[in-house]
């Protein structure tokens, strides 16, 4: 009964995409190539244009300009044959509160066109996968935050999607709601379900992504693995440094000047100092030595909020 | 998990209207199971009330004179098949409003339909056919209801005014939606109800001959959607057909679904599909 292409190299294929509402131009040009089987995770700060980029990969938001392809498809025609092939997982949970577990995903399994005996199995396998079986006849409005996520990406399994777009799925979430989600995730992944992620949480793009782009005002400010965007833009480690800036008799600004030679770059944050160097204790030892009195120093690894750093002059949240 | 073994896809291009609306079913089949109970209320005593109360009490201070009532021979018989079809208009506007902006906006059960293979059309389409279920069942079940006060004076008619009555409410159905698919807020709908539905209500001929509005009062009042339903219902019930005229009053009605249709499809793609 249908006509799909044979799997494409890409999963999703953009290039120069575009998308404006009005005057303003949320993503200005993007290229982005997923592949088969990997996590991909769009990082940037909120505005960067991943929630937009995130709708046209949908096939949900009509393409402003430039070209897309979803498994090969083009969304302004075959959308309907993409979404059957999606799993979408919303940054705000679009569930049905006033029906219980079981039924917000037996209704939307009915969606896509599932037999009636296929999605109830299919529901018993997925409140068992994100351990919500318990929870089966329970409203929705009784359950917790990190349950409802857990139900939203339950449901957005519900047709064996090839393909799981997750935007910003654990905002909003305590640690150990996360962890279980992230769990979930990279089960999903091991079983060979290509991931989409935005977020704008760099440890969640750590943990999660094999591949990303740093966004930033609707265009890639970088893209790379984890590890290499690190190594690309960053040093392997930071000195934080906090001074108390009145006792210093100065500006962060004005110290920054002071131990600008102690590392390859410092940024000026406002409640801290971030030195860039290979060695943190070094750079920790020598502003002790200048008589510069810290009032706490955190030595640490690069992470990608560094990268973003770097690349934006802007943290993450902001 | 398996995570390989999906789903057979949909076929390329758009999916056929009444695909995407029968796989709405078990949605609206669980809405109604869900909100039966209070609709009966609504349904089918409160109008009930106005049947008792505007009609039988009040219609016994009202002489039963047809060339007075468009041929009724009481006032029962010429008050029921506009109330019926007010009703109609009623029930329409208040499953278009509140519920229809709850699915926009405070649940967004549209935005997750429309992650899935469904398009604007099916989900319009399918709240527009659970109107129509709720018009049909509510419609014929206060028809039967009232077949045992004689206000009926042919067994055809019923059959043909309780058409009449649906198509007004549909008439209505599309027209709401596509109004409640633009409201960015649900405090419009007060408005609606006050300056629209109501005075509708009271003035579009339920309750009396709209000859008695005076020449120019008459004419506006024909002009109303109501009125050619309300019109076409009671040459029906009544038996007492002007045929011309139940022709324009249908064409009248079906454009206004036709028209109410491409409304509400164009409102809501311009409201989700940004």
């Amino acid at each position: 009964m249908c006509s799909e292409p044979a799997a494409p190299a890409s999963m999703i294929r953009a290039r120069g995409l575009r998308k404006s509402f009005g005057d303003f131009e949320a993503v200005r040009g993007i290229d982005v190539d997923v592949r088969r089987g990997e996590a991909f995770g769009f990082l940037g700060p909120n505005g960067a244009g991943k929630s937009s980029t995130m709708r046209m990969v949908a096939a949900v938001s009509p393409v402003s300009g430039g070209e897309l392809r979803i498994l090969g498809m083009d969304p302004a025609v075959d959308g309907p044959a993409i979404r059957s092939r999606l799993g979408v997982c919303p940054q705000e949970d679009t569930l049905d509160t006033e029906l219980n577990v079981r039924d917000n995903l037996y209704i939307y399994g009915r969606y896509f066109g599932m037999p009636k005996k296929e999605v109830r199995e299919r529901v018993d396998e997925l409140l068992e996968f994100v351990q919500l079986t318990d929870k089966a006849d329970a409203k929705v409005e009784d359950l917790s935050g990190g349950m409802k996520r857990r139900l939203t990406i339950a449901r957005s399994l519900v047709n064996r999607p090839d393909l799981l777009l997750l935007d910003e799925p654990t905002t909003g979430l305590d640690p150990q709601a996360r962890h279980v989600l992230w769990d979930r995730l990279f089960r999903l992944k091991q079983a060979g379900v290509t991931l989409v992620i935005t977020t704008h949480y760099m440890d969640e793009a750590e943990q999660l992504c094999d591949r990303l782009v740093v966004m930033d005002k609707g265009v890639v400010a970088a893209e790379g693995s984890p590890l290499d965007l690190i190594r690309e833009h960053s040093t392997r480690e930071v000195a934080e440094l906090r001074f108390g800036v009145a006792a210093e008799g100065g500006s962060h600004e004005a110290i920054a000047e002071k131990v600008a030679d102690l590392g390859e770059r410092v940024e000026v944050l406002p409640d801290r100092l971030l030195v860039y160097s290979a060695d943190g204790e070094e750079v920790v030892a020598k502003t002790v030595e200048r008589g510069l009195r810290p009032v706490a120093t955190l030595v640490r690894r690069s992470t990608l909020e560094d990268v973003f750093l770097r690349l934006t002059g802007r943290t993450l949240v902001d | 998990m398996a995570a390989t073994d999906r789903t057979a896809p949909d076929t390329r291009g758009d999916l056929p209207l009444w695909t995407g609306i029968a796989r709405q079913a078990d949605y609206w089949w669980t809405v109604y199971r869900r909100t039966w109970r209070s609709s009966v209320v609504s349904s089918f005593l409160a109008p009930l009330f106005y049947v008792v109360a505007m009609g039988v009490i009040l219609g016994g201070f009202i002489e039963g004179d047809p060339d007075q009532l468009e041929g009724a021979s009481s006032y029962l018989a010429f008050v029921v098949p506009g109330l019926i079809a007010a009703h109609a208009m009623q029930t329409a506007v208040g499953e278009t409003t509140y519920p229809v902006m709850g699915l926009i906006k405070w649940q967004k059960v549209y935005d997750s339909m429309l992650a899935t293979p469904l398009q604007v059309s099916h989900l319009v389409g399918a709240t527009l056919g659970f109107v129509l279920f709720r018009l049909v069942t509510t419609c014929a079940v206060f028809t039967a209801v009232l077949a045992p006060f004689g206000v009926y004076e042919s067994w055809w008619g019923p059959f043909l005014a309780f058409l009449a009555q649906v198509l007004t409410g549909m008439a209505f159905a599309g027209l709401v939606y596509g109004v409640t698919a633009r409201l960015q807020s649900e405090s419009a709908f007060g408005l609606l109800f006050r300056l629209g539905v109501f005075p509708l209500f009271l003035f579009s001929g339920a309750f009396f001959p709209v000859d008695n509005l005076g020449g120019v009062g008459s004419w506006v009042a024909r002009l109303t959607p109501l009125w050619h339903g309300v019109n076409l219902s009671r040459m029906f019930a009544l038996d007492n057909v002007t045929w011309w005229l139940a022709g324009v009053n249908v064409a009248v009605l079906l454009v206004l679904c036709v028209l109410g249709w491409s409304w509400s499809v164009t409102g809501l793609r311009k409201r989700l599909v940004s």
